[in-house]
């Protein structure tokens, strides 16, 4: 397994010397929604810099369900972030939609780790936020906020279990309360992409599965390109179409995995030998980098 | 409920309290209306001076809101300027302490200077006067929030004025109107001062020429408009600091399903 990733590193290595053109076209005729290339992310300067990322490169086609899994401070958040384009990379570049990131015309929804609601909005007013931002939402928001965004938001409420709470203020919810709505905001838009960064993390099992369910179903019918950081490794095989592992830092990709099972998926699936099979193998290969991680600290030291 | 009127109950009674001690003190104690007049002096004064006090008073607040508002206007484009990005807060830190602590007071006789006594150097120095509080909060509430507030709206690509319209000013909200309490109570010493030393109309000069002519009652009576005015605005701020900035006050009130 580490030989295969050896060889495929220095492959990397190679096309990122190389032109940018052939590194794009020659993966087959669809242009990918994302696309990093040769990405390295260090956080700080000079001596103190940590890297986070090391020449990373990753293609994510449109309407993809793209699960990103792997040790703690892998930078699994930092792509998000990059996607996102609150952060830029420190070397080779990021495209979504053909363009260099934060110049795409692509509407992104996104839901972080912490709910992170406006505290003075109620939370009907903060998952409204976006269509207050979006345009096209944007034009009619001084006529319709009142009405059809009040009913969009409430519906959307409603599908994650909040209906009745849209005029409290967050900090009257519980944490899985606030996450929920949360991740009601990230989807008001109608994103076309959507990057959720352990939105579930905080929530109980029986929560969780809950709306791993809407997601799915959502998913589904609105078909959003989706990048979903998770620690859950049976999250990632229910959830995704695609699995990407990736190292220890300074995070590289690992292992491409794609999920074979039917949609829609449902829970009892989840106990099949098949999807335990690839629970197992994912974790015993992030169980394998995790320990590699901590030999080459114990060595430095 | 109760408890809460007990407590407004007791301020009252407090207050109360403190005007008829006075009255007492001087009467048992023998004290001439020139050193300290009763506070039943100072009412009769009031109200039997009115029509004569009542355009220092109206001038007095003219003055102050005038300077207030124009203070807090420039102060809010100032923090606004100032708190929007981490290196101009930095920068403009020390020299922001420097100016907030040098004694605006001190800068009216280089206001008379300039302007000549009258209305225009006491409003000038109520303006100095209320800046600096505003800028100092407004700067600081925008410099303190939390980047991971501004990113739910950097991801939807919104524009830096979205940001300062959405997260910025709404979280800055609390600090300005704690900065506004102050710098209204403020205001009203630097027009007050600047109505002492330059000036023929406002509270400030009746209460020189008051004093110029032993008339303690009458001086007494313009601190006592002065402290009304000042409770006034203050309240009113209150209020309406209440209506905007309750979430920042909350009571631990959790609901949960």
């Amino acid at each position: 397994m580490l030989r295969k990733w050896a060889v495929r590193h220095e492959r990397e290595q190679a096309t990122s010397v190389g032109a940018l053109a052939t590194t794009r076209s020659d993966r087959g005729t669809r242009d990918p929604l994302i696309e990093f290339e040769s990405v390295t992310l260090a956080y700080g300067r000079g001596e103190s810099a940590v890297r986070a990322l090391d020449k990373t490169s990753i293609k994510i086609g449109e309407g993809d369900f793209v699960a990103l899994v792997g040790p703690s401070g892998c930078g699994k958040s930092t792509i998000l972030k990059l996607v996102g384009g609150l952060i830029s990379a420190t070397t080779g570049y990021v495209f979504v939609a053909g363009r260099e990131v934060g110049a795409e015309d692509v509407r992104i929804g996104m839901a972080f780790q912490n709910p992170t609601l406006l505290p003075w909005l109620t939370v009907r007013q903060n998952v409204m936020l976006p269509l207050k931002i979006v345009q096209p939402f944007r034009s009619g928001w001084g006529s319709k906020r009142k009405t059809e965004y009040r009913d969009r938001a409430e519906a959307l409420l409603a599908q994650v279990g909040l209906s009745g709470f849209g005029d409290k203020h967050p900090w009257q919810l519980s944490g899985g309360m606030q996450q929920r709505a949360s991740l009601c905001r990230a989807l008001i838009h109608d994103p076309t992409l959507l990057l959720l960064d352990e939105p579930f993390g905080a929530l109980d099992q029986f929560t969780r599965e809950e709306l791993w369910a809407v997601l799915q179903e959502l998913w589904l019918t609105r078909k959003p390109t989706v990048i979903l950081v998770t620690h859950d490794l049976r999250e990632s095989a229910f959830l995704a179409n695609r699995i990407v592992v990736m190292s220890a830092r300074p995070g590289r990709v690992l292992e491409d995995e794609t999920v074979p099972f039917e949609r829609p998926r449902n829970i009892a699936m989840t106990y099949d030998a098949a999807f335990v099979a690839l629970n197992q193998r994912l974790r015993s290969l992030i169980v394998e980098v995790r320990a590699g991680s901590e030999v080459s600290l114990g060595a430095a030291a | 409920m109760m408890a809460k009127l007990r407590q407004k109950a007791a301020s009252i009674a407090l207050i109360l309290g403190f005007f008829v001690f006075w009255e007492l003190a001087c009467l048992a104690l023998g004290v001439s209306d020139i050193i300290l007049p009763r506070p039943s002096q100072v009412f009769y004064t009031l109200f039997s001076r009115w029509p004569a006090i009542m355009p220092h008073a109206a001038q007095t607040l003219y003055t102050t809101l005038v300077g207030f508002a124009i203070g807090v206007a420039i102060g809010v484009c100032l923090g606004a300027l100032i708190g929007s990005s981490k290196i101009a807060y930095d920068t403009a830190y020390p020299l922001l302490v420097g100016f907030s602590s040098t004694p605006k007071i001190a800068v009216v006789p280089i206001f008379v200077l300039w302007f000549g006594a009258g209305t225009v150097p006491a409003i000038l120095t109520s303006i100095a006067i209320s800046i600096f509080p505003v800028v100092v909060n407004v700067s600081t509430g925008l410099a303190t929030t939390e980047p991971e507030l501004e990113d739910v709206l950097r991801t939807l690509k919104a524009r830096k004025l979205d940001i300062l319209w959405n997260v910025g000013l709404p979280r800055a909200m609390p600090y300005f109107f704690a900065s506004l309490k102050v710098a209204v109570t403020l205001a009203f010493v630097g027009t007050v001062l600047a109505e002492t030393v330059a000036s023929n109309r406002g509270i400030g000069n009746m209460m020189m020429i008051a004093s110029s002519t032993f008339n303690v009652p009458l001086v007494f009576a313009g601190l006592f408009v002065l402290a009304t005015l000042g409770i006034c605005l203050y309240v009113g701020f209150s209020l309406t600091e209440k209506h905007f900035t309750g979430w920042a006050n909350r009571k631990s009130e959790i609901v949960t399903v």
